[in-house]
């Protein structure tokens, strides 16, 4: 990273590492992916449950994230059924959000000068985790790179103090930052001595063919259904004995199996709205167990805190 | 007299919002104001993404002392009354004056010093401010009870003259430091006063006036076009969504790659502009070229050349996934997409989008095989033509339609009417249409193009939800009209029959626009059949009083032939109101209107009449209303069956000065009960005669 041209030309790992760097700077602790198939960095639960309570927190991650329906076979330059999104959560949100988040562009190498950086409006909601917040969508020369909310409510339950989030699309900003029109084309990392190096595609590109047929052909559709409704059970069961984490990883694993089910194609429309529901019951349940497993503590050391 | 400078400023504004918040705080501060005693004046407001700004010119400095006199008790009332007097006052006896031997206080009010108001105002503003949707943020929010902005609010000048308003609300204080453009200029800068607030952040690259923002994107726009030798295609929605989103517009031109050209122009506007905000242009010949403005927020170092090379990118990225989709939707033909609407449910009630269509397609044939939709589509003649006038063409693109040459059967005409209906709802399972559902319909007619079938099929599918809009055409090509209006009248059908009537504000299935629809669709093609019953035809009944009122056509007269009852019909019933409107200009109209009234008043003070009538009309003015109503009444009623409306409005005419000579020839109440029973008579059978062409009760005036 010594001068501006290598800088401009951060690898995939790179643009990493140095989100990391910006954001350990500024006391966020660097978490590290969870350990489940999820949809979306918001489903960790160093979000979805940590952004309710009155409790500071400060975070990032990057999250591999999966969305079975957007597998193209590794066909398509811009489209995959599993990528990765960098994850930050702070708590309460700083006024100076903005611009620490305008500073980790500059950081990977985004002159605001030259290049054309706007807030766009776009409101989050996450009917199944029963969330949402107001934000926008980040866009540099028309393209989004970043979601940035303001979460208002997570599993029902106003958030107080409100968090900032900020979820960066990190395929699409390296190939941004690296100059490239396909996604398999990107730099993952550096040659370094006599070590070559390594393309986003040597990674993933047939690990991309193989999930889509998977997702889409092969994925045996009772043992989906079956799953669906044992982790349904297995996270009611939790949240009745009062371990509220435990539950939520159901709630993400019923999650994550209905949005298998979907690409195979055998949630029908009215069904889709059911299952949404289903979900949605399993999140609440589980963020409520959640605050009712905290609340004491909270109220304790935030005198005037209510929920 | 001095001017007064507000500027609220928060994190990105939403752009659509920003024409409603300029509105909230021009309306918030004159109420301020007024509530005050102060007169707001001229007041002026602009909004950018991060800063709602208003200049109120020429404030007084104080508002105007008022002087508040009070009545009170009478000096000889009991001492308590005079006691709770002074209470209320505020004042001792020896405050108050007695005037004739009555307690009067006179309370002087002191002007305010506007510096005052304003300082109470500003925070009021901000607190009772109504956003479309509002949030919390920051510490602050541990509370439920926080301010609530549309985006963090982060600070505020507020400037009398060259003093600072001194106010504070959810813990921002006023000061005169704002900020300027958020790359040019990110520092602090000062503020002196309301004169130099839009120089000053002219000066840090923040254009504050939206107006003056959305000429440079308009201007810029068009000559970065001109420059290349094309056309801007002008849309004044983009010009004022991208002034809310920049301080500092420049308009860029790009290129994309020509190959894309050959998905649908509106295809390419519609992911241009709704994804990207982007303005596309035409070359020669006002064809879609292979360009694109983009409004980029600041003036970039490199002149914008890396702006233009990443915006065209991401265009090329949205329009290769249109291009795939257009690809992908015509593997499959039109008939294949549509048995995936068997997976959709229409209403939970209504079955499928496939069973939907199969009603859509038998009802279509139907008006084909009844006649109701001929081939030529010449407006069957209802007397007077309806509201609509026909779309002189119906076709955008393409040949013309078989219509005009050779015309078809009508057998021929239901076939093909069936099988554009049967394929019409067969693009709502395609990409594109997934992708953007404002293209339902057009997508479809291309689809049906490509794969050869017939331009009035294709026609019929792409225009099948017309009239969409107010000013939108009303479709007038056979094929097409029996589709759109078996649609329409489906849905009606289906949602009247399920209850799922529209209420109030309440109308989820659009139940509203589709009616207006029906009712353009018949007017402008002049078709004749029972469109309803029930509950519906009342429906239509209200839909076109609604309708026929931004024509001028008075909604008693429609009620007054409604009323008659039995009128399923509505371009027989337009028809007849016209006829009515017309002859109610009449000064003939307006008097048998009065006589009408008057003999129905008589008529229901008389109640029951008793006693047998006399057996010839007592007095010649009787004979000569007798024999009116003898000569009218069939001519009347006639008219009315050969829908000769303004002959039957004729036939009235002729009773009018026969009735007059009636009420000013006699005296319906006459002493002699066979005289009275026999005039009563004769008026019932008048009021009888005119009730044969419209309810005349139901007429206002």
């Amino acid at each position: 990273m010594a001068d501006a041209a290598e800088k401009k030309l951060l690898s995939f790992q790179d643009m990493i590492l140095t989100l990391h760097a910006y954001w350990a700077a500024r006391g966020c602790a660097i978490l590290q992916p969870y350990d489940m198939r999820v949809g979306a960095g918001t489903f960790h639960p160093a979000t979805t449950l940590r952004s309710l309570g009155p409790e500071p927190w400060n975070v990032a991650y990057v999250q591999p994230s999966r969305r079975p329906t957007d597998g193209r076979y590794g066909e398509n330059p811009n489209r995959l059924q599993h990528y990765y999104q960098y994850q930050v959560i702070l708590k309460p949100s700083p006024a100076d959000l903005q611009e620490q988040y305008l500073g980790s562009l500059a950081a990977i190498g985004i002159d605001p000068l030259l290049h054309d950086i706007r807030f766009v409006e776009d409101d989050w909601e996450s009917p199944t985790l029963g969330a949402w917040g107001l934000g926008w969508e980040v866009w540099c020369d028309g393209m989004e790179v970043t979601q940035f909310t303001y979460f208002q409510q997570m599993g029902g339950y106003d958030c107080k103090p409100v968090a900032g989030e900020l979820t960066y699309g990190l395929e699409r900003l390296a190939m941004y930052i690296q100059n490239v029109d396909n996604v398999y084309d990107l730099r993952f990392s550096d040659a370094v001595g006599d070590v070559a190096a390594v393309s986003y595609g040597d990674v993933f590109l047939e690990n991309e063919r193989q999930f889509s047929k998977w997702n889409f052909e092969v994925a045996d559709t009772d043992t989906l259904f079956a799953g669906f409704k044992a982790a349904e059970a297995e996270c009611q069961r939790a949240i009745a004995a009062n371990v509220p984490l435990a539950a939520y990883d159901q709630a993400i694993e019923a999650s994550h199996l209905f949005n298998l089910l979907q690409a195979r194609g055998v949630i029908s429309v009215q069904e889709r709205a059911n299952y949404m529901a289903r979900v949605r019951d399993l999140a609440k349940g589980s963020c409520k167990a959640w605050i009712d497993s905290q609340s004491e503590r909270w109220t304790a050391n935030y005198p005037g805190w209510t929920l | 007299m001095t001017d007064f400078l507000l500027e609220l400023r928060s994190e990105e504004i939403p752009a659509r919002m920003q024409a409603g918040a300029r509105a909230e705080l021009e309306k918030l501060f004159r109420a301020q104001m007024s509530a005050a005693g102060l007169d707001a004046g001229d007041v002026a407001v602009w909004s950018t993404p991060r800063r709602l700004a208003l200049i109120a010119k020429d404030l007084p400095d104080a508002t105007a002392a008022v002087s508040e006199e009070l009545k009170g008790p009478r000096t000889s009332a009991p001492p308590q009354a005079l006691e709770g007097f002074l209470r209320k006052t505020g004042l001792t006896q020896d405050q108050l004056e007695d005037r004739d031997g009555i307690w009067f206080a006179v309370i002087d009010k002191p002007g305010r010093a506007t510096a005052d108001v304003l300082a109470e105002a500003i925070p009021a503003i901000v607190r009772s401010f109504a956003w479309p949707k509002s949030m919390r943020w920051g510490k602050q929010s541990a509370s439920s009870e926080s301010l609530r902005w549309v985006r963090p609010l982060s600070g505020i000048v507020a400037i009398f003259g060259e003093e600072l308003i001194p106010c504070e609300v959810g813990g921002i204080s006023a000061g005169f430091a704002t900020r300027g453009h958020r790359f040019h200029c990110p520092g602090e800068i000062t503020i002196g006063s309301a004169a130099d607030y839009a120089d000053k952040l002219r000066a840090c690259h923040v254009i504050v006036d939206h107006e003056e923002r959305q000429t440079i994107i308009r201007d810029g726009a068009a000559k970065a076009a001109a420059d290349a030798g094309l056309t801007l295609v002008e849309d004044e929605g983009l010009v004022i969504e991208n002034a809310g989103l920049t301080e500092w517009p420049v308009p860029l031109l790009g290129r994309f790659d020509e190959a894309f050209l050959e998905v649908p122009p509106e295809v390419i506007q519609l992911t241009a502009r709704v994804n990207q905000k982007y303005f596309v242009v035409n070359g020669a010949g006002g064809k879609l070229a292979n360009g694109f403005v983009c409004t980029a927020n600041i003036d970039a170092v490199d002149g914008g050349a890396e702006i233009v090379a990443g915006n065209r990118k991401v265009l090329a990225a949205r329009l290769s996934d249109a291009r795939f989709f257009w690809e992908q939707d015509q593997k499959k033909t039109l008939a294949e997409h549509a048995g995936k609407l068997a997976n959709i449910t229409f209403h939970e009630k209504l079955g499928t989008v496939a069973d939907k269509v199969e009603r859509v397609a038998k009802l279509a044939r139907w008006l084909v095989e009844e006649g109701i939709v001929t081939p030529s589509c010449v407006p069957a003649q209802a007397g007077t033509q309806g509201g609509d006038a026909p779309a002189s063409a119906d076709e955008r693109s393409g040949p013309p339609p078989s219509r005009g040459n050779t015309e078809v059967t009508r057998e021929e005409l239901a076939d093909q009417a069936e099988r554009a209906a049967r394929l019409a709802k067969a693009d709502l399972v395609t990409e594109m249409v997934g992708e953007f559902p404002e293209l339902q319909g057009l997508m479809g007619g291309y689809y049906a193009r490509a794969e050869g079938l017939p331009d009035a099929v294709a026609n019929a599918i792409r225009d099948h939800y017309k009239p969409v809009g107010q000013g939108d055409d009303v479709p007038t090509a056979p094929v097409t009209v029996a589709v759109a209006l078996a649609d329409k009248l489906d849905t009606l059908r289906s949602f009247f029959a399920i209850d799922e009537k529209p209420t109030g504000s309440k109308d989820p299935f659009a139940l509203r626009r589709a009616a207006l629809g029906v009712i353009r669709i018949l007017t402008g093609n002049g078709l004749r059949f029972a469109v309803a019953e029930g509950d519906l035809l009342d429906f239509f009944a209200d839909r076109l009083k609604v309708q026929q009122r931004e024509a001028g056509v008075r909604h008693d007269l429609i009620d007054a032939v409604f009323a008659l009852g039995g009128e399923d019909d509505l371009v027989r019933l337009l028809a007849r109101v016209k006829a009515l409107q017309a002859f109610m200009a009449t000064e003939d109209g307006t008097n048998l209107l009065a006589g009408y009234k008057r003999a129905a008043n008589i008529l229901k003070q008389a109640g029951e009449v008793s006693g047998a009538a006399a057996a010839t009309p007592p007095t010649e003015a009787d004979a000569a209303l007798l024999a009116a109503l003898d000569a009218a009444e069939p001519a009347a009623s006639a008219a009315v069956a050969d829908e000769r409306f303004t002959d039957a409005m004729a036939a009235l005419a002729s009773l009018r000065a026969p009735i007059d000579a009636f009420f000013e020839g006699v005296m319906v109440n006459d002493p002699d009960e066979a005289v009275r029973a026999w005039r009563l008579g004769l008026l019932a059978r008048f009021t009888g005669a005119v009730h044969g062409v419209a309810d005349f009760s139901k007429i206002e005036g």
